[in-house]
């Protein structure tokens, strides 16, 4: 009961941020030097159709009626509607959003299969060189270029040795299986189609690992600190004088508390690969958001790109109001209040 | 020694010395701690803050974290052993099935995102080897889940005695819903589950409210008598040692200066520390503006004064007291004193020495 | 032996004194000297601490080197008129020899005079665009953790949805908005920074102002911007330089990035970024073109996150401490 009441609170908070970043992008259109009208028209327009077009989207009423209108419009379903490829900027959305939603699952994945054991090894050992290891290269996978070592990846993996694709999601010649979740992975494993499944891992995993990249710097440089502040803490000497073994002690009490501190950063991270793959994809040819708002912003095509702006930062406010209730389900301390 | 008795004593140092390594030098921590502690005893162990006596108490189950810490001399003797050279696996069941440990907080003495119930199972289990040294309770057999249950009930019991009301409702709270004297009292439910030989309470009562220290204090004196159980009692609470034990040993900067029967010592302090810290304590008779403390400050132990480590206080220092710390002298039954002033009067202690 | 034994008895403080004081201490310098002692043993010690963390003086080794090279580049760097964009088609595409450490690129132009001189660019952009966002964010954390109320409402709702855009989403949409060009990058890139200093100090001003020494302050007749940034922020000024120093490898990677996809430094500026764009054609075969300033790119940015994360253990309080 006390999760529905909070649920409920911060679901209504949601239209007030949403209203905050509608303002902002609203803004932002009318702000940019140059007709709007002609950039959602295109280059190629004649003046009567932009006359008409500027009719129909109303620009020549009053500002806070462009901006109800605009908000309706939102509602509706109709974002706008995307010069360069001529389709509607929703339904674009939604289906570039499943494939960084994947491979941001995906990333995220290795990140923490990669990430939780440095860490432990780290705080384990630490300031003897497993730790300096661990942490070089927990700062190392922070501070490489993404688009770099994707393109040397591509070079070295994919043209020289061949071992994977070099960029894309699945196989332009093979059949693209045919979608339920929108996630390659999963759909292939439903259907049973194994060859298919293997096909998309394939793909997946060079985008997946550069996009991880961050991942393991930040949850090993978390977790490493989280670790060691829980080795110092009272509760753990009294463990060990009530004779708890040492394992014991590592595998349930610290990771456990740790754990709990980690997943406040796990959401952030989550929230912000779903709306900053936009390099990774645009390097490796991934068909996501990212990539969709990229080429949208080099073309200059107005619609998808504030459309695509409102979508991410819609996406990153459910997401951080998910990690807060699993946070607070998970922690007993911290209540619904 | 004491000469009451001539049983085997649970407890001996044997002029230990101990340094701590810090930033600013080598912490002279430990200055040849002699002591020894009878099965029964409920010795009270006294001194400012900064003496040593955690460092000395936590010696014995080895709970001094040994990188800033290290032993370069002596020996401690707990059951016949030497403490100093156990570790790992014999380490652990010793502490598990021998000794108990209660700290000074409360409040953080116990994991919060863990219950109360997991807690005291896990102490439980871990003693009778039903974790073994894998710390892996073997899965989850049917063996073992009736092991967890009878841990559990255990527990539950070790609740109701140690005076937690409600036990099989509130085992399976968490911790933050537990006020400080309550969560105190799991604490020392887990420490005696194993049923102990010693036990040792770190300063148990000074996070507490006065009102509940009594309770918590009542409630040691009980298990003593109840389970047999020796306790060493660390505090710098005069008042509390008076109540409660048997014997005092009294220490300052790094050694025992004084040690003997309670009854004894509170009377008829022999050593001058002594003797300042008792008189320092105000009491009813104590007339206004008369507040007598021990003149100067605790030294600092990276540099500490040679020979007697008291002595630059000391209304009755000689010049000898700068350069040997005197040994435990025998002045009284079981009552020893580490002074010289002592040194014809009482007869010095052959088994620990002469002067160093 | 004298009368009174204990005259002879060696002092026993704890510490060594830091000076010897006999009367009156000699001029300013020694008094201040004094005054701080506390505080210099502090600083020594943390300096011997930071020295011994292996990776953090690799970390300074590096940013040393790399001030050192971005200060004096135009000094000695090899083909000076390369960087800015002579072309020489006679010697396009040559791979690394000893006249060109890193090979040119596809104008001719020497790779590694001109990765040296996107150094220079990069971290003065880096440099500007961490202050402009501190200035900001310290100004309204400060003003709204302090003031509190409608104010602290207004200033934290907007921090919170800027915060809720990935920095590089933000930074395209308003570069693409303003226009390319490595000014309008800049101010984009500040444009998203300032938000995390808004929020840091904020919740550290909350804390503060709270304190005792803020109520003496106050007592004292100190007015309200007085006390906020005479006597609260120096208080928060490591926790900020923690934050800089962890955030100016990520500027520039950013401003890299941007300039990769084309919206930040323009050519022929060298860029690190666009260095790599316009090299990703010539792969395979001309490799250097792109990896040598990624490479040198990464170095860099190690070298700086490596020194922040060392800062990071030194200075943080919250953070553990041996």
């Amino acid at each position: 009961m006390k999760l529905a009441r909070f649920l409920v609170k911060r679901l209504l908070l949601i239209p007030i941020i949403l209203l905050g970043l509608s303002l902002i992008t609203f803004g932002i259109s009318h702000v940019i030097p140059g007709d709007p009208v002609k950039l959602a028209a295109g280059p190629q327009a004649r003046p009567d159709q932009i006359i008409k077009l500027t009719q129909e989207y109303g620009l020549d009423r009053p500002l806070p009626e462009q901006y109800v209108r605009y908000i309706s419009n939102l509602f509706q379903g109709n974002w706008g509607y995307s010069i360069s490829n001529k389709r509607d900027v929703f339904h674009d959305l939604v289906t570039y959003f499943t494939a960084t939603l994947e491979l941001t699952l995906v990333s995220t994945l290795i990140g923490l299969v990669v990430g939780i054991p440095l860490a432990i090894i780290s705080a384990r050992w630490r300031d003897r060189w497993p730790d300096h290891a661990a942490r070089f290269v927990s700062i190392g996978a922070v501070s490489v270029p993404v688009f770099w070592i994707a393109i040397i990846l591509q070079i070295v993996l994919a043209q020289n040795l061949h071992w994977l694709p070099v960029s894309g999601r699945f196989d332009p010649r093979a059949n693209y299986p045919t979608t339920h979740t929108g996630l390659l992975l999963i759909d292939t494993l439903l259907a049973g189609n194994i060859p298919a499944f293997f096909t998309a891992l394939r793909y997946i995993i060079m985008p997946a690992f550069c996009q991880s990249l961050l991942v393991i710097a930040l949850i090993t440089r978390q977790l490493r600190g989280d670790l060691l502040d829980i080795l110092r803490k009272d509760f753990v000497l009294v463990a060990r004088a009530n004779g708890i073994p040492e394992r014991r002690i590592w595998t349930r009490y610290l990771m456990k508390n740790a754990l709990i501190a980690t997943i406040s950063q796990l959401g952030f991270l989550i929230g912000f690969q779903l709306g900053g793959a936009v390099l990774i994809e645009y390097v490796l040819d991934w068909p996501g958001i990212g990539q969709y708002a990229l080429k949208a912003a080099l073309l200059l095509d107005f619609q998808p790109i504030m459309g695509a702006t409102l979508f991410v930062g819609f996406i990153v406010v459910i997401v951080n109001l998910m990690t807060d209730v699993v946070y607070r389900l998970v922690d007993p301390r911290i209540g619904f209040a | 020694m004491s000469v009451t008795t001539a049983l085997p004593p649970l407890v001996e140092f044997r002029n230990l010395y101990a340094e701590m390594v810090t930033f600013d030098g080598v912490v002279k921590v430990l200055n040849g701690i002699n002591l020894t502690i009878q099965k029964g005893d409920l010795i009270g162990l006294v001194g400012e803050t900064g003496c040593g006596k955690s460092v000395t108490a936590m010696s014995i189950p080895q709970l001094v974290p040994q990188p800033p810490a290290r032993y370069t001399q002596g020996e401690v003797w707990f059951r016949g052993e030497n403490m100093l050279e156990k570790s790992g696996e014999a380490l652990r069941q010793i502490r598990a099935k021998h000794i108990g440990v209660v700290f000074q907080d409360p409040m953080t003495g116990l994991n919060p995102v863990f219950t109360i119930e997991q807690q005291m199972v896990d102490s439980i289990l871990c003693r009778e080897d039903a974790l073994g040294s894998t710390g892996f309770p073997q899965g989850l057999l049917p063996v073992n889940r009736r092991k967890r249950q009878a841990a559990s009930d255990r527990a539950i019991s070790l609740l109701k005695r140690v005076g937690v009301p409600e036990a099989e409702k509130r085992i399976h709270a968490y911790p933050h819903e537990f006020s400080g004297g309550m969560r105190q009292r799991v604490l020392i439910a887990m420490a005696i589950a194993g049923r102990p030989d010693l036990l040792i309470a770190d300063e148990p009562t000074t996070a507490l409210d006065v009102s509940v220290q009594a309770q918590i204090l009542r409630l040691i004196a009980e298990l003593v008598r109840e389970i047999d159980l020796t306790v060493l009692l660390i505090t710098h609470n005069i008042g509390l040692v008076a109540q409660l034990c048997n014997r005092i040993a009294v220490m300052y900067a790094g050694n025992v200066i004084e040690v003997g029967p309670a009854r004894s010592i509170l009377t008829a302090p022999k050593h001058p520390y002594t003797r300042g810290l008792l008189q320092a304590i105000p009491t009813a008779e104590t007339a206004r503006g008369t507040l007598k403390g021990v003149p100067g400050m605790v030294p600092g132990l990276i540099h500490p004064p040679s020979g007697c480590r008291f002595h630059t206080r000391c209304a009755f220092a000689q010049p000898r007291c700068k350069i040997s710390q005197p040994p435990l002298l025998t002045t009284g039954d079981g009552h020893q004193t580490a002074c010289v002033l002592y040194d014809s009067v009482g007869v010095p202690d052959e088994k620990h020495g002469q002067l160093v | 032996m004298s009368l009174n034994p204990l005259s002879e008895i060696p002092s026993t403080s704890s510490a060594p004194p830091l000076l010897v004081t006999n009367s009156e201490p000699q001029n300013r310098l020694t008094r201040w000297l004094k005054d701080h002692a506390s505080q210099l043993s502090d600083i020594r010690r943390g300096l011997f601490r930071f020295s011994r963390n292996r990776l953090s003086m690799i970390g300074v080794v590096i940013v040393l080197l790399g001030l050192l090279i971005a200060i004096t580049a135009p000094l000695w760097v090899p083909y000076p008129d390369d960087v800015t964009g002579s072309v020489n088609m006679s010697i396009r595409l040559h791979p690394p020899s000893a006249d060109h450490l890193f090979g040119t690129d596809d104008a001719g132009r020497d790779v590694f005079s001109r990765t040296i001189m996107a150094t220079r660019i990069s971290f003065e952009v880096g440099v500007i665009i961490l202050l402009v966002a501190i200035t900001v964010g310290v100004f309204l954390g400060a003003i709204a953790g302090y003031f509190g109320g409608w104010i602290n409402q207004v200033i934290m709702r907007f921090t919170d949805i800027m915060l809720t855009f990935p920095g590089i989403f933000l930074a395209l949409a308003i570069s693409a908005a303003l226009g390319r060009g490595v000014l309008n990058a800049t101010l984009a890139l500040s444009v998203t920074w300032w938000p995390g200093y808004c929020r840091l100090v904020e919740a550290q001003m909350l804390k503060m102002k709270e304190e005792d020494f803020v109520a003496g302050a106050r007592a004292l007749g100190a007015g309200n911007l007085r006390i906020i940034f005479r006597h609260i922020l120096p208080n928060l000024l490591t926790a900020i330089i923690v934050k800089a120093s962890m955030d100016f490898g990520f500027a520039v990677l950013n401003l890299a990035a941007l300039g990769f996809i084309g919206v930040g430094v323009l050519p022929p500026e060298p860029d690190w970024g666009s260095m790599i764009a316009a090299g990703r054609r010539f792969i395979p075969i001309s490799w250097w073109y792109s990896t040598f300033p990624g490479l040198f790119m990464f170095i860099t940015v190690l070298g700086f996150n490596l020194l922040g994360d060392g800062l990071r253990d030194l200075l943080d309080p919250n953070a553990t401490v041996r």
